[in-house]
């Protein structure tokens, strides 16, 4: 007992000893993290490297041979097969993340400005078809974009059409609709953060000094909440380029993406260095597309003041 | 605020009305169609049963599955957070360099793609001759379970007075008796939020479980194979909204004991401050 409360004495005499305490402090902080940077450093930062690694190998048959080769990568980035899926995925990615934003913003800025005293209701209804199974809500697209689905078979029933459209399912737009959907939230969530810390005083000085609403909010509170739409527009872009379900349930073979060419490198093809190839691939083009995508948005925000 | 006022066109409301809509629509047509007597989902519906609920207790396979994803989801949700308790207690806790690059770090495989996560810790678990198996998949779900872990914590966390622990240490209680006694009720309700939330995730993933097991299938892997066959459908719709269900009762659970615990440590520091 003695000890505990010597041990907190240092905390109460921080003023008079800084800096032995900050080192202190840092080593137990870190101490504190270490099992789970040490998980992460092995379950998620070494795998990255072995991926790395055999991306520069080559597969014989059963074995793998370590010498050092660029030919994995030329296969990516030249056959048309892979060519193609890359450009779709990438093409699909930044559809959805565009689409995800615009939508998303007016509901975020709703909640944000009008909310009143119902915003956490607001935003525990937003988020919580996110936290239903992602394979549930792909399926249900199917069942609703399908053939025999219930959109074909609603608007026959309304006379609409007279025969079920098989235009709806197997195909991009499939996917990017049923993406949309599936990633409507992650976009909500860091668009409304921004908007709360926009100084509301800002508005409507802007207002006081002759600019409509529709001026003000284009001037003050859009530019303001670009570092949202930032992390909204990353949040969707980068894991929806990879996106496994999606296209294997809704794409039909005109919607598949480069994950289902990944896996069946890693599966049925087992050519294990051509997939970590592919993965290195996706990951690099897809950080370029979304720092691109960063300095666009930079680049408007600071046109727009 | 007349000015604010001014600027709520009239389609704004209306536009939210219809956002919330289109975000449960889809999910709505799972129940709607599991209890439809015809087994295509389409309309019009031709008549309520509840055959499809009934057979499911009567597939072994499901059985086996409801077994591996209840075993897989407690312990992921146990492991990830008490390494998510560990985090974010260093995290708001202490102040160090280096630490917005480990949280980074951590938080990480939220925004990666999933497929490139699930196939890199396979190569790895591969190459240390680990046997794929639902341990393997635990190890997955666990990595992914952390960031969400991380952020119902850092929120239960953040605001806790630390003078509360020190007033403790000073009357005379031991570290431990500290910790049970003023530490533990006060974040409670953030760790428990944070063992559903894990739960739910670990219990809805697919993709991870998918490239990480071996032959045994957790319910979304038996739910992927059932997919398959036209047939199965309407189970799948009974199961899944079953799933559904849970998820949004656990869900909605972890949400009000989140909240209570961002309360307590905020108005209890608000009193001290």
């Amino acid at each position: 007992m003695t000890a505990a409360a010597e041990g907190s004495r240092p905390l109460r005499m921080a003023g008079a000893r800084r800096s032995p305490l900050l080192q202190s402090e840092a080593v137990q902080g870190f101490a504190l993290i270490s099992p789970t940077f040490v998980y992460a450093l092995i379950l998620l930062v070494l795998p990255i490297l072995v991926v790395i690694a055999h991306s520069f190998w080559t597969q014989h048959y059963l074995t793998i041979d370590h010498t050092f080769t660029l030919e994995n990568y030329r296969i990516a980035l030249t056959e048309p097969i892979y060519r193609d899926l890359l450009w779709r995925s990438l093409y699909i990615s930044l559809t959805v993340s565009l689409l995800t934003v615009v939508l998303a913003y007016p509901i975020a800025y709703f909640i944000s400005f009008h909310g009143g005293r119902h915003k956490s209701l607001w935003l525990f209804l937003i988020t919580i078809p996110f936290w239903t199974s992602y394979l549930l809500r792909v399926m249900s697209w199917k069942v609703i974009l399908g053939y025999n689905g219930v959109l074909n078979s609603g608007l026959m029933g309304l006379g609409i059409i007279s025969e079920p459209s098989d235009a709806l399912l197997y195909n991009s737009t499939a996917v990017i609709i049923t993406l949309t959907h599936a990633w409507a939230t992650f976009a909500i969530l860091p668009i409304f953060v921004s908007l709360e810390k926009v100084d509301r005083t800002l508005v409507e000085a802007a207002t006081d000094l002759g600019d409509g609403p529709l001026r003000s909010f284009l001037r003050v509170t859009l530019p303001l909440s670009a570092p949202g739409v930032i992390s909204a527009a990353l949040i969707v872009m980068i894991p929806t380029v990879g996106d496994y379900v999606t296209p294997k349930l809704v794409g039909g073979k005109d919607g598949v993406m480069i994950a289902n060419a990944i896996q069946a490198q890693f599966g049925k093809a087992s050519n294990w260095p051509l997939g970590a190839a592919l993965s290195v691939t996706t990951m690099v083009i897809v950080s370029l597309m979304a720092g691109t995508t960063v300095l666009i948005i930079r680049a408007l925000q600071r046109l727009a003041r | 605020m007349t000015a604010i006022k001014r600027f709520l066109p009239g389609w704004l409301p209306t536009y939210a009305g219809l956002y919330i809509v289109f975000l449960y629509l889809p999910v709505i047509f799972l129940p709607i169609f599991s209890i439809n007597i015809a087994a295509t989902p389409k309309f019009p519906l031709s008549g309520a049963t509840l055959q499809w609920y009934e057979d499911l207790p009567r597939t072994p396979a499901l059985i086996d599955a409801t077994w591996n994803s209840l075993m897989v989801g407690v312990s992921a949700s146990i492991l990830s957070t008490v390494l998510g308790i560990l985090a974010a207690r260093s995290i708001t806790r202490y102040r160090y360099p280096g630490r917005r690059t480990i949280n980074g770090l951590i938080m990480a495989p939220l925004v990666l793609p999933e497929v490139i996560v699930a196939i890199s810790m396979l190569l790895v678990m591969l190459q240390l001759g680990l046997s794929l198996s639902l341990f393997t998949v635990v190890l997955g779900h666990v990595l992914v379970c952390i960031p969400y872990s991380m952020t119902v914590l850092t929120s239960g966390f953040e605001g806790f007075d630390r003078s509360l622990e020190e007033a403790s240490a000073d009357l005379g209680e031991s570290a431990f008796g500290t910790f049970r006694r003023v530490t533990l009720p006060m974040v409670a309700p953030a760790i428990i939020s944070s063992l559903l939330v894990c739960f739910t995730i670990s219990l809805d993933e697919f993709i991870i479980a998918f490239f990480l097991t071996g032959t045994e299938a957790t319910l979304p892997i038996y739910i992927w194979g059932q997919l398959r066959f036209a047939a199965k459908l309407p189970g799948v719709l009974a199961l899944g909204t079953l799933l559904l269900l849970a998820s949004f009762v656990l869900m909605t659970v972890a949400e009000i004991l989140r909240r209570r615990a961002a309360r307590r440590t905020q108005s209890e520091g608000g009193l001290y401050a």
